[in-house]
């Protein structure tokens, strides 16, 4: 008896985690569908989209290039979700991290150690990143402001400010004097590059390309995407590292517990004694610092200039949402989701090339996913429902036990 | 400074573009009041004003008849909030995410669509401005109310979308207020419990009500398209259906309240139009900022707060207190 229902309870466990997969295949199917009313052959778009992203060393590589602030955006609003808020602000979190990390090195690659400036531009991006998502968590917890609008109003206000400061203060001074006036920074003092994946090997002595060595296939692929020159660089092993502090941070320290006690209940939390407004601010904070990041590592690990604020977000505002929802709101869980929709983004690129399906057909996907994966919600509703017939122990007494 | 124009005729231009620009703010945020009334948050207004936009000017563009244009803007707004109902009351599912998906899925479509079956900008012959002439008796000389000093030029040089925007004022707190119909959505979204134990289909109530804000919403969207600007251009609405969502928290949910927001904003929007035209010494990008820097301030207002349906963002469960 006990048996079966342990067993039970598994499988439930197993469909739980099947449920975004489902949603994703639900939306491919529907996108195959538009793909046959525009004339297009689905099998070979999502054919060239696969191939694109993931059988080559450079589709590999710009998979991981995109999974990078698509995991560090995700993981922010993996934070704010559980403390029950909902950032759609990264876009304009990245912006001002961007910027602020643009100018830092800027103003100080010359005079400091690269790898100084380099962390110094990291940690100025989160904290302005921090700072931007700070006004509408305060806005949220002592006003009642629906920290949606308010999110998505400071996006349009970072783009803005994004322009104002390329157009004037920042503008790159070669395009004053050619007379273009293209609103983008200079390009960022060379010392102030993070290193990437080639830089390293060639430091710990692999020069030789898969081809001296005879490799090819798959094994090829995956030796040329670590040591051959591609855009690939350390942001990745940050961005990894901190999502495994995310989670021992949520589930393993008292802050985290009660940011997650305020996301399932701030009625009893408030009775445990936690100060609700304090981490509903804290739980924005932190999701626009890991969006600051974001912006900050794709200006010293890939862009090494600023330019057109939209164009350096690239959606990844949005698409982070999705990859948190696919991740099952689960910091782990982001790791992989963050690679698959990378590879998404680099695939619909390919696919517009090799079946001229224009890229935005990705966004209009990324929107199905989340309709999908939030509508299926519902079953895992009902199983948790199911489930709650037994009591849970009172938050107050399992507050105190880790307080 | 331009010195050509007069006060007066920049006066009167910020307030005819004021008229014009509050028509997309009217027909997204009245249609979002019936919506939020009724206990549901529409966050996709945004992305259902960018298909109808698309769809009316398209049908606008292959048939060059301007009603079959808006009736298609109309008709994919109504199913993208029939959609939306689906979402939200059948499967229960997080308004404030599932509308970010709407809003991704209607920009990524127009988009789509608009690259696969037009892919230029073309522009199209919009509703014109109506005359309102009054042929005198004998003479073929006429009489017109755009005539009329400083009133003619700022009321009677619209088209018929802009006239029908302020139109659907009133008779959306008729319905609201004084309607069985509205009774029964004012009762849903502020206790559906006990509306459902009087006989009151909560389900019915918010399906009609988010169709009939995504309806809306696709005629804000076509009167972007086919009336004021005349073409299509992928993104076009530019956050002004997120503003709409704003503004019906600002009108405290109310037909006049919104009325009043939407012709603060448009002609916040105006005047930041004209201080461009007249070349001030006031950078474009902060001028641009200026709406959206002031939905954040208006929002945080806490007048009224009171007045928002209890009900808003909850999902019905029968049997749940």
């Amino acid at each position: 008896m006990h048996a079966s229902w342990s067993q039970h309870l598994r499988l439930e466990r197993f469909a739980g985690a099947l449920l975004p997969l489902i949603a994703v295949a639900g939306a491919l199917l529907i996108g195959a569908v538009v793909l046959v009313l525009l004339d297009k052959n689905p099998t070979e778009a999502y054919r060239e989209m696969v191939a694109g992203a993931f059988t080559n060393k450079n589709g590999l590589a710009d998979t991981f290039v995109k999974a990078i602030p698509l995991l560090l955006v995700g993981l922010g609003i993996v934070i704010a979700f559980r403390a029950s808020v909902i950032n759609i602000g990264a876009e304009g979190q990245l912006i001002v991290g961007a910027l602020l990390a643009t100018f830092l090195a800027l103003e100080l690659g010359e005079r400091l150690p690269g790898f100084m400036v380099m962390i110094i531009c990291l940690l100025g991006g989160s904290l302005v990143g921090a700072g931007w998502a700070a006004i509408p968590g305060y806005l949220k917890a002592r006003l009642g402001v629906n920290e949606i609008l308010s999110t998505i109003m400071m996006n349009q206000v970072a783009i803005q400010v994004g322009f104002y400061l390329l157009r004037g203060p920042m503008i790159d001074p070669e395009e004053i004097a050619a007379g273009t006036n293209i609103p983008h920074s200079a390009r960022l003092p060379r010392t102030t590059d993070l290193p990437r994946f080639t830089d390293v090997a060639k430091g710990l002595g692999f020069t030789e390309s898969a081809r001296d060595l005879e490799m090819s296939g798959l094994s090829g692929e995956l030796y040329g995407l670590l040591v051959e020159p591609t855009r690939l660089h350390l942001g990745l092993f940050i961005a990894i590292i901190l999502a495994i502090l995310v989670y021992i941070f949520l589930w393993r320290t008292t802050i985290g517990y009660r940011i997650r006690a305020v996301g399932l209940n701030p009625h009893a939390s408030r009775y445990a004694g936690i100060r609700v407004p304090r981490y509903i601010i804290l739980s924005m904070s932190l999701s626009g610092a890991f969006a600051g990041l974001a912006g900050a590592l794709e200006i010293i690990g890939l862009h090494h200039r600023m330019f057109e604020p939209l164009a350096v977000s690239a959606g990844y505002g949005f698409s982070g949402i999705v990859v948190a929802l696919f991740g099952k709101l689960h910091p782990l869980g982001v790791i992989p989701s963050s690679i698959l929709f990378g590879g998404l983004l680099v695939g619909g690129d390919k696919m517009q090339r090799a079946v001229q399906v224009p890229q935005v057909f990705i966004t209009a996907l990324l929107g199905l996913i989340v309709l999908f994966v939030v509508s299926s919600e519902i079953w895992s509703q009902q199983r948790a429902s199911r489930q709650t017939s037994e009591p849970a122990p009172p938050l107050e007494a399992e507050a105190e036990a880790t307080a | 400074m331009n010195e050509g124009l007069s006060v007066l005729a920049i006066l009167i231009g910020i307030f005819h573009s004021g008229l014009r620009l509050a028509t997309p703010y009217l027909y997204a945020a009245i249609g979002e009041t019936f919506a939020q009334r009724s206990g549901v948050l529409n966050l996709g207004v945004e992305g259902i004003m960018l298909m109808g936009a698309f769809s009316g000017f398209y049908v606008t563009f292959k048939t060059g008849n301007l009603l079959l244009g808006l009736l298609a803007a109309a008709a994919v707004g109504a199913l993208m909030g029939l959609a939306m109902a689906f979402i939200s009351v059948t499967m229960k599912a997080e308004q404030g995410i599932s509308g970010i998906g709407l809003y991704l899925f209607g920009l990524g479509a127009s988009s789509l669509l608009f690259k696969t079956v037009l892919g230029t900008v073309e522009g199209v012959r919009g509703f014109p401005e109506l005359n309102f002439c009054l042929a005198s008796l004998g003479g073929d000389s006429s009489f017109c109310l755009n005539q009329i000093p400083v009133i003619g030029p700022i009321f009677f040089k619209h088209s018929v979308l802009v006239y029908g925007a302020f139109a659907l004022v009133p008779v959306a707190w008729w319905v609201l207020n004084k309607t069985t119909w509205g009774l029964s959505i004012r009762a849903v979204g502020q206790n559906p419990q006990a509306a459902d134990s009087l006989g009151v289909s909560v389900a019915r109530v918010r399906y009609f009500t988010v169709s009939l804000g995504g309806l809306l919403a696709g005629i804000a969207g076509a009167s972007l398209s086919i009336s004021l600007l005349n073409i299509f251009q992928e993104g076009m609405t530019n956050g002004q259906g997120f503003i709409a969502v704003a503004l019906v928290y600002f009108g405290s949910w109310t037909p006049v309240g919104v009325l009043a927001g939407a012709l603060l904003f448009s002609l916040i929007n105006a005047l930041q139009l004209w201080v461009q035209v007249l070349g001030l010494e006031i950078p474009s990008d902060v001028a641009v900022m200026l709406p959206y820097l002031l939905t954040i301030i208006a929002l945080a207002f806490p007048f009224k707060r009171a007045l928002q349906p209890a009900a808003l963002t909850k999902p019905f469960q029968r049997g749940e207190s």
